[in-house]
């Protein structure tokens, strides 16, 4: 019966890892809360916008790039925890990789939709089919939406978490290739960092302290990332001891 | 030949096999017995290279079938649950293509002679899905036997075999160099099993229960046997 | 070259079944065919010009056909447990990568001799150029690649007639896109050499994709 025990770390470990954990999620809390205030009221107004709306606006900007590459990130955590899982084959990778896509998804569709908004006070359209940007972070979406999917329609967990390493791995590889045609296809992206395109429409000079609130705000969003990791993480340990003392309980063990 | 140490194998929190060793060396037959579920098609699926056991290991002729590469599996030949042959193929094709992918010397008098040793050379060219269950079997045995392998898997291999495909099955598993190959076979019936091996398993619960030469083994005391082994599995359960 | 023999045997092996049944390219060329037709009456209705849509028209009927060919390249494995005879023989598995691969590619470009030719009728524009040809070969390789790798996945998965879509259309986004480009330019009048950073892209594509299945496609597959 030893085989469906339920496995419990020592007590002073996890003491340890929940002090961490508490850790992290306060500053989380505390850096995502100094991020608004940064990026809100602290950072200097855009100048060369004609209107307020465009002005007021472009605040959107530091959610918006944070939680794009937040959502960069987690999809390369999850390729990276696939690739891990097939050379190791713990289980704990391929919760990390699932973990890491279901929160990639999230920020990517705050990305989303923050650039939707700034879109239709710019640009006059919510969804601008002609740029890189949104129409890569679309399909990055269904990607990983495919991941999903993919999971949900594997029932046994060893053969789950195999493919879906591979795809995690595959999906991730496509998704430069994919910004680099849709970018040479055509672009009105502003680019605020490198050299912009010449018709790119709705760029602004970025001021000092635009580029401070922006580094915090990524700062910030990157650690609200790894605090809620942690708590998805934990989800998947619980569920895993119910479904090991529901085994115990059916007296699961042939 | 075939060397099983200490062999566990879990599906997630299911155990499969436990702790299981055997050893069958080059000459010898073994016959593995088991209840539906024993774990037998999972330890032959192992030793086939198949599927990773989660602990223990398995060695075919010294070499650690996990270390090994891709070349050891030339000197393992299965005959699994599914005949592993083409139904939209020939027999003769069929022995053709898998004889390539083994690297067969002199591929077509091998596959001629094959057939001829489990009949079906009248009907090479016919398509296997107009073949009977029974011919199925047996083009699955030749596919298995084609490179002349070493060592030899057989799952169940009597199921669904008349009585006059059991007495060729035998003569290809005995008769045909079983004094140089090591052979395992699962079977359900036990007197057959006893016939042909000359040592007996029985699997049971994922654990190896009894083993014992088939010499001097009447089917009584086989009978006893099986029964003690099936009722230790579900005590323990 | 033992390995070549074996990607051929798999390749032979496909070939030969296929031509008994025509189970995949029955149903490609059939969908390809109505999808030709509906295209036709979709847009002769609204575009004043067909040509302006003859590109999309081209790779959209090539992947919806492509993927239905893909999702059964398994089939003769698929059913009857028969991947596993694949898999116990000697040789590397990516030889079975390989040799699906390369029947993908095979009754994808038989569909694709018999589609561009009825495009070229029902359009009123030739297609059979070769910059066009090499713009589809490159697609078509780089779709085959990935799609290979994905049908082997898919088989494992409930549904997996419907999975295999849902998991390539996302990640085949370039080749689409480099391959409209590429075709609409050439039917513009662009000479192709203006047209080579979509040609390097299809390459690229094809290049990281098929080292990449390659690489995992041992994983799809064991145990």
């Amino acid at each position: 019966m030893a085989s469906t025990s339920v496995p419990s770390n020592p007590p002073s470990k996890r003491s340890r890892s929940d002090a961490v954990w508490t850790v992290l999620t306060a500053l989380a809390a505390v850096s995502v809360a100094v991020a608004l205030y940064l990026s809100l009221v602290w950072a200097p107004t855009a100048v060369n916008f004609t209107t307020e709306t465009e002005r007021l606006s472009q605040r959107i900007f530091y959610f918006h790039v944070a939680s794009g590459w937040v959502g960069f990130f987690a999809f390369f955590v999850t390729a990276v925890s696939g690739a891990v899982y097939l050379i190791t084959r713990r289980r704990r990778w391929d919760a990390v990789a699932l973990s890491s896509a279901e929160l990639g998804v999230t920020f990517t569709l705050a990305n989303l939709f923050s650039g939707m908004v700034w879109a239709q006070t710019t640009w006059g359209k919510p969804y601008p089919i002609e740029d890189p940007r949104i129409n890569t972070s679309t399909i990055v979406v269904l990607v990983y939406i495919a991941y999903l999917m993919l999971r949900n329609a594997i029932a046994d967990p060893e053969r789950r978490a195999r493919l879906a390493s591979v795809y995690g791995i595959v999906g991730f590889l496509s998704v430069p290739i994919t910004f680099l045609s849709i970018r040479i296809w055509r672009t009105i992206h502003p680019a605020v960092i490198g050299t912009g395109s010449e018709t790119a429409q709705g760029g602004f000079d970025l001021a000092p302290d635009m580029v401070v609130a922006l580094l915090f705000s990524i700062f910030a969003f990157t650690v609200m990332y790894a605090a809620l990791l942690r708590w998805r993480l934990k989800l998947e340990d619980l569920r895993d001891q119910v479904d090991g003392l529901k085994a115990l309980a059916a007296g699961g063990d042939r | 030949m075939i060397t099983v140490e200490r062999l566990t194998k879990a599906f997630g929190r299911t155990v499969v096999l436990r702790d299981v060793s055997l050893h069958v060396p080059a000459g010898e037959t073994l016959v593995l017995f088991g209840p539906n579920g024993a774990g037998k098609t999972t330890l032959v699926r192992i030793i086939a290279g198949l599927s990773r056991p989660t602990a223990g290991s398995v060695t075919l002729g010294g070499v650690d079938v996990r270390r090994a590469g891709e070349g050891l599996r030339r000197y393992v030949g299965v005959v699994s649950h599914n005949p592993l042959v083409y139904e939209s193929l020939t027999g003769e094709e069929n022995l053709r293509f898998f004889g390539r992918l083994y690297e067969v010397p002199n591929l077509a008098a091998r596959v001629d002679e094959v057939l001829d040793q489990v009949g079906l050379r009248p009907r090479r060219r016919d398509l296997v899905r107009t073949y009977s269950r029974g011919m199925v079997q047996r083009l699955a045995i030749a596919r298995a036997i084609l490179h002349d392998p070493p060592i030899l898997l057989l799952d169940e291999p009597d199921t669904g075999l008349d009585q006059q495909a059991a007495d060729m099955l035998r003569r290809l598993l005995v008769d045909l160099g079983s004094d140089r190959r090591a052979v395992l076979f699962t079977t359900h019936n036990l007197d057959r099993g006893i016939e042909w091996a000359d040592r007996v398993a029985i699997l049971s619960g994922g654990r190896l229960r009894f083993e014992a030469p088939t010499a001097g083994l009447s089917p009584a005391q086989m009978r006893e046997a099986y029964a003690e082994a099936v009722a230790a599995a579900n005590r323990k359960a | 070259m033992a390995f070549l023999r074996k990607v051929l045997a798999i390749v032979w092996k496909d070939v030969t079944a296929e031509l008994r049944t025509k189970d995949i390219f029955s149903a490609m060329a059939v969908f390809a065919l109505l999808a030709t037709v509906i295209f036709q009456y979709a847009f002769d209705l609204r575009a004043e010009n067909l040509r302006l849509v003859l590109p999309g028209v081209v790779w959209t009927t090539v992947t919806f056909s492509g993927v239905l060919g893909l999702s059964r390249s398994f089939i003769l494995e698929q059913d009857r447990g028969l991947l596993e005879g694949l898999l116990l023989a000697p040789m590397d598995r990516s030889a079975i990568y390989f040799g699906k691969l390369i029947g993908n590619l095979l009754f994808i470009t038989a569909v694709e001799l018999l589609l561009l030719p009825a495009l070229s009728i029902l359009f009123d524009v030739w297609l059979l150029t070769p910059p066009i040809l090499l713009f589809v070969a490159l697609g078509t390789l780089g779709f085959a690649a990935v799609g290979t790798l994905f049908s082997a996945v898919s088989i494992n998965t409930r549904a997996r007639e419907v999975m295999l879509p849902i998991l390539l259309f996302p990640v085949m986004v370039p080749v689409l896109i480099a391959g409209v480009r590429g075709i609409s330019g050439l039917l513009d009048g662009e000479p192709l050499t203006d047209l080579l950073q979509w040609v390097r892209l299809l390459l690229a594509y094809d290049v990281v994709f098929t080292t990449t299945a390659f690489l995992l496609f041992d994983y799809v597959v064991e145990e």
